[in-house]
Formats: C-alpha cells, structure tokens, sequence
C-alpha cells in the first residue's frame, strides 16, 4: 500500500475570522444540547444483553445497520456539502473553516452531550440510536467531505473546458467528470472513515454513565458485557465475530469497489498492479449480474436522455468576481451570524457558572490527558517505526505480514477495552495502564501503516548510493531512512494524536462490574459531569478539549506538516 | 462586413483581469473577422494572448471589453456551433476510445441508434478503428489526439478550433498527423466550415493554414495579419516557405531598438519595465557559441530550429535574452553577434561570468533589486517581500517567474545568492571588494 493514509491534511489556512466563527457555533450548539439536556431524564435503562453464540448475528446486524445508515447520511451530506463548498465561493468561506475545525475536534467528546439532549427529546431506545448514528456520521463525515471538495475543486482546467464545449449539463458533469474524477479518492476515504466508525460505534454501544444507561444491542455492548461478567469465552467469541465482519466487509463490499473503481485513476500511464478483488472477477463472471448490467444500462440511458432534454448545458463555473452579493444571502449570512453570536454568548454566560476550582481541575485533567497521549504516542513511535522499516524494506516480509497487520488493525480499539480491562484493572494503576493501552491500540497501526508505505517510497537508487558510500547503520538512519519517512510518520501520527484524545474519553471513566473506576483526567471530568449533571462543567471540559486539540493540531502538527511536505517529499 | 458566410467577428475586444489594485491586460484591441473556407492560424510567443483569444472566441470566457458575434449575432455562452482540439488532449480519462467520442454526441441528445454508427465512422476516419474499446492511457500521444481529433469532429461543428494540437506530440507523431488533418480538410470530408488554429509554432502555421494572424505579447495584440498562397501539400524548402518563415521571424524577433528602449525601465518607475525572458544560462550560451562558429557570427533566425533543435517559441526568447544582454543585434529576421557577444562565446568560464554579471548589472530589473539589497541591512531580502514588490509591476504568477529568472541569472553571475531553506536572497559582495563574509 504505497500511499499515506490519513483523515483530513491541515491545510495551509491561517487561524481567522472563519475559525472564530465556527468555534463560535460549536459552543452555541453545545449550549444548545446541554440546555434540552437539563430535561433528560434522570434514569435511563439499557437494554438486556445475551451472551450466547446464537444472538451474536443478531448483535452483529444491528452494528452493521446502525454503520450503514451512518455511512449512507455520510455520502449524502458529503456530495452536498462538498458540491456546494466548491461552487459557490461565499458558502466556501465558512463551509471549509468549518470542514477544517470540525475533522480535527474529538468527535468522542460530543458523545455525552449528545446523548442526553437527544434522550430529553426521543423516546429512551431511539435516542440512544440516533445518538449513536449521528456520532458515527459526524466521525466519518469530515475526511470525506474534504477529499470530495478536494476532487472538485482539482479536477484540471482542461476537462472542465471539454465538459463545457462538448454540453454537458449538470447531471452528466457530474456522472461523466465529477463522480468519476474523484472516484478512487472517495472511495478510500469511505474505507478509512468505514474503520474509523467501529471505534465510535462500540464506544457508542456500550457508553454508561451514572444513572443512566445509554447502551444499544449490539457488538460493542455485547464485548463489554462479557468482559464485565467475566466471560472469557463470550469475549472471545465477540471479539472473533467482530473480526469476521469486519473481514467479511472488507473482502465483500471495500476490495471489489476498489478493484472496480481502477478505471477512474487519472494516470495516463498503465498500473504495474492494479488493485484485485476474488470477489469482483466472480461478480463480472456471473451471467445474473451480466443481464442485470444490460436491463440497468436502458434505465440509465432514458433517464440520461430525460435529464439531458430538461437541464441546460453548462459553460464553465463562474471565478470570483462574477457572483453577485444578493440580499437574500446577506440577510442569511446576517441572521446565521446573529444566531451564533447568539448562542456563544449564552455558552458564555453557562460558563460563568463554572467555579475557579473546576477550572483548575479541568487545567490538570488536561494536562494528564496530554501526558497520557504523549507516553501513548512514544511508545507507538518507538515500536512501529523499526518494525514498519524491517517490514517495509523486505518485500517478501512485506507480502506476508500486510494482511496480519491489516486485521490487527481492523479490530476497534474501544472494541478491546473491555478485554484491557480485565486484563489490568487489578494492577496498581490499573486504569491508568489500561487508558495508555486503549490509547495505544487506537494509534499504532496508522503509524504503522504509513512506515510501512513510507519505507517502501523509499527510492532504491538512494539505497544503492547509501550502500555504496558504506554508511554504517546510524548514519544510514539519519541520512536517508528518517528524512525519507518524516512526511509518512507526520501523517500517521496526526491521525495517532486525534485517536488518543478520542479514546481519552471511554477511557479514563469506565463502569466496569458495577463498580466506577476514574483516573485523573479530561476524559474523566467530561464523564463526572455528564453522571453528576453539572451541565456548565461538561460544556466547559467538553470546550476546553476541544480547543486543547485544535490547538496543539495548529501549532505543532501542521507546521510538522508544512515542513514535511516542503522538505522531505520525494516527489 | 455582414457577409453571409461571415462566422466570426471580433469587435475592439480586450481581456483585463485584476490582481488586488493593479489591472493588467491580456489582450487588447484586437479586430478581426473570419470566413467560412478559412484556414486561420493564430500565431505568436507564449504569453501573447491567443489561447485566450480561442476561449473568447468559442464562449468559455467572457471578455472584458469589446463584441463577439458569431454569424452576426452576439454570443452568449458557450458557442454550439464550436468545438476544441486541446493541446493535452483533455480525453476522459475513464472513459474508453468510443465513449469519448460518443459522450460528445450524447450530450447533445442523440439516440443511441444515431451516435454509434457516428461515432464509429470517425474513429475509422481517424485511422483508429480497433482501438474503439482501448482507454486513452493505452495509447500513444498521437493517436490519443486522434481520439481529441474525432470527438471534436463527431459533433460536426461549424467551427473547428485547435489550441496548439501538435505541440504535445513528438515530432513524426506531429508530422502525420498534420497532413491528415490537411488532407481531411481539403478534401472536404470534415463538414467543418472553418479551421481555427492557435500555434506558436511558425512553420507549422505557414504548413497548414491559408491566413496567419500573427500576435505579440505585452500586451498581447494582432501585429500582423498574412495570407499564404502556397499551394498544398507545401514543401518546406522550397524559396517561397522558407522567405515567409523568414519574414514572420523578422516580425516576431523584432528589430534591436537604441539601447534606452530595449531596457525598458525599472519596477516602479513610469513606464514599462521590461520583462526578463525565461531562458537557461546554459542554452544563452549554446546560442551564442553556435553563432560564433558561423561566418561574421551572423544567421538567419528561421533556420536556427532545425540547427539548434529548440522550437520557434524558445528560441525567440533565447534572442530576446542575448538582445538584452548587448550580446547580439537583430535586424530584418537576421541575428548577428555584437563584439561583446563574440567575447562571450570565446571566454572561459570565469570570464562569461563576469562579462554576464557586469551585463546584468545593466539591467534596469537588476539595478532596482540590488538597490533595495544594499539598502537593507543584513544585504538581503526574503522571497515573499521582493516577489510582492514585483507585483506593483507584474501579474502575480509572472512576478513569481521574473523572480525565478532573477535569481537564476543572478546566482550564475555570482551577483546574487539564494538560500532555499531561508527563502531568502543575499547581495553577493561585488568582484574585486574582497571581503570574507561569515555565515
């Protein structure tokens, strides 16, 4: 796999009014959950989990539904927004600060939040639902917003004069150079965000907290019951049927749509190995999904036909000066602008609630996330990248540990974390060792994998030239190998730092047996508001992390990032 | 001018865009009209406006001023009766040889029943056929612009524009492919009532079409307008090609002007600062050696492609830099060595590099910049800060390329140094003040 993989680059944007804004709205909308939530109730009862092997496909069901209604809001709100965001330049401005804030804002941190204003307005099981897809959406969503935009808004100049020249109205553009243009891109970003949706879904499956029981039916609440109780064979057994899905999606829907989508890559040179689906060579072979083709290729062409007599041809999209402020969108703007002012003084005002003590307690639970993440972030560092290297630049080891690696990797973190804490919760410092693990699972394996491709870009013209100037190891190291995956360990490694803040959260707060176990932290202070209802305190923890994280992404990450590109490309 | 078989009509039209407060012009002022039966070609150096003038023309921009009418109505977006032949081909990628051609006939609402066989005769009329089901990254340049060629010719447009078709080709693909379109226009296989075709390439011009419109750039305006009776197929080396090849050259290279207005003036100053042509060190040099080797270090401008192996387009910027430099004199379409050029081209390495730098030195550009160096403290300047004081003068991605050239020539003569880490340009200490700077 010899490309990065990440969620979201940083783009190059400077901090300004756009951002504001946007942080703005966040706390407005927060305000506004915590304020229904002041009506939730005070007991919420989950639901009853088997842990026998013949509710498992039940379980398994459920959690592949709850992905998929996730994933399919996800498609449409990308395709939308993203059409929108490249199009028209005033919606621009605010649209992608917003991308920009909200692809880096632990998702996880909004769980309670959302759970319980939800749970003051829907019924208890529905709310729980909702809140559990639209958790799942908001992590998915982003990254694939961005590569979309991104494909619109890169899509050569040249194409964009043939659609024009050639008619095309919007409906073709966007069947003949739009959807196939950014193809492949969306396609690999709906697998990152497909995988990344299974650590939100268990977490969101089997959060509890206080009183009130959130959990759904399914996988996640079906792992942690098991790990509760005891059951060593229940565990395992979940453990392996999430395995199999996970596995089974992959082999069944992701591998045939990349081997299907091969034919949109916009290289004008042949692929030395395209991608390859057993599954795909069955499903071209069949004579069913053949005749299926044909009956569906007439129902393409009428509606083309339709859409073609009742949309005009397209010239080329406007630039710049050419839109028109219109009252309409200055009045939109204006009231957007007043409601969120709005709604940010009122966040204020709740947070004027907060006592100094909280606060302090909020600085060092901060801080010991931050520790947690750090040590979380060494230790994944100081494995994957000599094992990512051995692997990466041995083409036989390669071959056979990929796919280890890639169900090593398949498997949820938040999915293990029942299983981590039967592991060392009887340990001194049990919790603590437990986060740090969670944590640890959540990040290795994006380091790893981006080591891994890393060490494979590695040109083997400079390693014949390390060779032959007989470097010994060190300076080998120092010379070529760490300069060369410096933009593949920055990639991986934002990606890392967003997954252990997010596990922070299930984390450092954990009702495990009927008993409430916590460690010093923002995760846990989040937790502690959210059972004790101290509702200014939540908002405040819930912000604070939220801004922790956009900050430490601004200030360190993407200047790692503008350095690795600028520096340390190969191309 | 309203005649029947009149198909385009350019009225006073100029292209203007602005960058923050400074406008610049793309085009100006330009007047023509084209008839059905024509051949038109649009030549001139990179820079001079024609791919633009081939988008107002067919619709896909707008222009800031003047009249387009086509058939003596205004046009209002894109142009139906026009399509494109683009110089990278613009095939779709994911589409195969016959979807490309046949998307084209599908947008404009054909049934399947009547763009098949349509699009199938063209491709076999493009010499493609068995490669209808093949995918435009199976094939080579040319016959991918094979494919741009048949598509465009599918929709059997009125007009047929080409922006630059042959000039991603290598030479034979380009070759052939020339006299096939020749060979289907002239003999009228092709329903096109008008060719329309943008070129910087000056013998393929005077190959193909039957009126040049020659432009030059800043601003970018007509210059000139030929008509060329040669019979078809035309041959190269005969007397009547090659004085009309002479005579377009003699047009673009211009004629060397007293020194004052060859330099222009420096950024900031009233009038127009000259902009450094983007030539390399090394091919100035190998222009300059060439011509020392000729008899009185004088050639004729036409016939240094074939010699040099550059094409019209960089070898007229390769004259305008040593026209710049004092290192040779253009006259009448011939360009012949001054003694300093001749000094030049005989010295060592060292040497050039002297000469170059005291030359450069000269250069109203050079002395602003090494003004406003010595002027700062530390002698330098960073990247941002000189490239957004070129901005008063150029749009902004010239001043990015006018500072790339600066600072290539400067760091060869040794006037300048440029630390990339740093993005920032240094003032060298001059020759003869020998001074040890530290780091």
């Amino acid at each position: 796999m010899p490309q990065r993989l990440t969620f979201g680059m940083p783009s190059s944007r400077r901090f300004g009014y756009g951002d504001l804004f946007v942080l703005l709205a966040i706390a407005g909308v927060l305000y506004l959950g915590l304020r229904f939530a002041l009506t939730a109730p005070d007991e919420v009862r989950g639901p009853e989990i088997r842990l026998t092997w013949t509710a498992l496909p039940g379980y398994a069901a459920l959690s592949i539904g709850r992905m998929a209604a996730a994933y399919a809001l996800s498609f449409l709100f990308t395709i939308v927004y993203g059409y929108v965001a490249a199009y028209n330049r005033r919606a621009e401005m605010v649209m992608m600060p917003l991308l920009d804030v909200l692809q880096s804002v632990p998702i996880l941190s909004f769980l309670p939040v959302v759970l319980l204003s939800l749970s003051a307005l829907l019924p208890e099981g529905v709310a729980a639902e909702f809140a559990a897809i639209v958790l799942i959406f908001t992590s998915q969503v982003w990254n694939m917003t961005f590569a979309w935009y991104q494909a619109l808004t890169t899509i050569s100049k040249d194409l964009r004069e043939a659609s024009a020249i050639f008619r095309f109205n919007r409906w073709l553009r966007l069947k003949w150079l739009e959807l196939p243009f950014g193809a492949i891109s969306l396609i690999w970003n709906s697998m990152m965000s497909w995988a990344g949706g299974w650590f939100f879904l268990m977490a969101a499956e089997s959060y509890t907290v206080g009183e009130r029981d959130f959990r759904l039916p399914g996988l996640g609440s079906f792992l942690q019951a098991a790990a509760g109780q005891g059951d060593l064979q229940a565990l395992l057994l979940g453990i392996g049927a999430l395995v199999l899905v996970v596995v089974a999606l992959d082999q069944l829907v992701w591998r045939p749509l990349l081997a299907w989508a091969d034919r949109f890559k916009l290289e004008m040179v042949e692929d030395q190995a395209p991608p390859t689906s057993w599954f795909y060579d069955l499903l071209s072979d069949s004579r069913l999904i053949q005749r299926l083709g044909a009956s569906l290729a007439e129902w393409n062409e009428r509606l083309d036909a339709w859409l073609i007599h009742r949309l005009k041809p397209l010239g080329m999209p406007e630039t710049q000066s050419s839109q028109q402020w219109t009252l309409l969108s200055i009045g939109v703007i204006a009231a957007l602008a007043a409601a969120v002012g709005y709604g940010g003084l009122l966040a204020g005002r709740m947070l004027l609630e907060v006592t100094p003590a909280q606060w302090l307690e909020l600085g060092v639970g901060l801080g010991a996330t931050f520790l947690r993440v750090v040590i979380a972030m060494a230790i994944a560092l100081a494995w994957t990248i000599p094992v990512g290297v051995a692997i990466g630049s041995n083409q036989r080891l390669a071959r056979w540990l990929q796919p280890v690696v890639q169900i090593a990797a398949s498997v949820p973190a938040t999915a293990l974390f029942p299983a981590f804490l039967l592991i060392f919760l009887n340990l001194p410092n049990g919790l603590n060792i437990a986060a740090i693990v969670l944590m640890l699972t959540g990040t290795q394996w994006y380091l790893l994998f981006n080591v891994i491709a890393g060490a494979l870009a590695i040109p083997q013209d400079l390693k014949h030239t390390a060779a032959l100037l007989h470097l010994k190891p060190l300076a080998r190291w120092r010379i070529l190998t760490l300069p060369a995956l410096f933009p593949y360990i920055v990639t991986g490694a934002i990606t890392a730092s967003g997954g252990a803040w997010n596990a922070s959260i299930v984390a450092e707060y954990t009702e495990f047996g009927g008993q409430v176990r916590s460690v010093t932290g923002i995760g846990a202070t989040i937790s502690h508001a959210t059972a004790s209802g101290q509702y200014a305190l939540l908002l405040a923890a819930t912000l604070a992390m939220i801004l922790a994280v956009i900050a430490i992404n601004r200030l360190l990450w993407r200047r790692l990032y503008v350095l690795a590109e600028e520096r340390f490309r190969m191309e | 001018m309203n005649n029947s078989n009149t198909l385009v009509q350019l009225v006073n039209v100029e292209q203007r865009y602005s960058s923050g407060r400074r406008t610049f012009t793309a085009v100006e002022n330009v007047n023509f009209t084209m008839a059905e039966g024509e051949f038109v070609a649009l030549l001139g150096p990179s820079g001079c406006g024609k791919s633009t003038l081939l988008r107002i023309i067919t619709g896909l921009q707008k222009p800031s001023g003047g009249r387009v009418l086509y058939r003596g109505q205004p046009l209002t977006g894109v142009n139906p009766h026009a399509t494109i032949v683009f110089q990278t081909f613009a095939l779709f990628p994911w589409f195969s040889v016959l979807e490309n051609v046949e998307i084209a006939l599908k947008a404009r609402g054909l049934p399947p029943a009547v763009r098949l066989p349509r699009a199938m005769e063209l491709i076999d009329r493009v010499g493609l056929d068995g490669f209808e089901s093949a995918y435009p990254r199976e094939l080579s340049g040319g016959m991918r612009q094979k494919v741009g060629f048949a598509r465009a010719m599918a929709v059997e447009p009125e007009l047929l524009c080409l922006d630059e078709p042959f000039s991603a080709l290598d030479v034979l693909s380009a070759e052939s492919l020339r006299s096939e379109l020749i060979e289907l226009w002239l003999e009228g296989k092709i329903p096109t009532k008008a060719i329309l075709m943008v070129t910087h390439n000056i013998e393929e011009a005077i190959m193909l079409a039957g009126r040049i419109i020659v432009m030059d750039k800043g601003p970018g305006r007509i210059v000139a307008d030929l008509s060329v009776d040669l019979p078809y197929p035309r041959q190269r080396n005969t007397p009547a090609f090659t004085a009309l090849v002479d005579r377009v050259y003699a047009l673009l290279a211009g004629q060397t002007q007293a020194e004052h207005i060859e330099l222009g003036s420096a950024p900031g100053e009233p009038g127009t600062t000259r902009p450094l042509p983007q030539v390399s060190i090394n091919n100035l040099t190998g222009l300059l050696e060439y011509l020392s080797e000729q008899e009185k270090g004088h050639a004729d401008i036409y016939r240094l492609p074939e010699r040099l192996g550059v094409d019209s387009d960089e070898l007229l910027r390769l004259i305008e830099a040593a026209e710049l430099l004092g290192f040779v004199h253009v006259s009448q379409g011939d360009v012949a060595l001054t003694p300093l050029g001749d000094t030049f081209a005989d010295a060592s390495i060292l040497a050039r590099k002297n000469i170059f730098a005291v030359r450069i030195r000269r250069l109203p550009i050079f002395k602003w910049l090494i003004t406003l160096l010595r002027a700062s403290e530390s002698r330098s300047l960073g990247w941002d800060v000189v490239r957004a004081a070129l901005e008063l003068e150029f749009p902004p991605d010239e001043a990015e390329r006018q500072l790339d050239t600066i600072v290539d020539w400067g760091r060869y003569a040794e006037v300048l140094a440029y630390d990339d880490d740093k993005a920032l340009i240094t003032l060298e200490p001059e020759a003869g003040v020998l001074e040890k700077t530290g780091t």
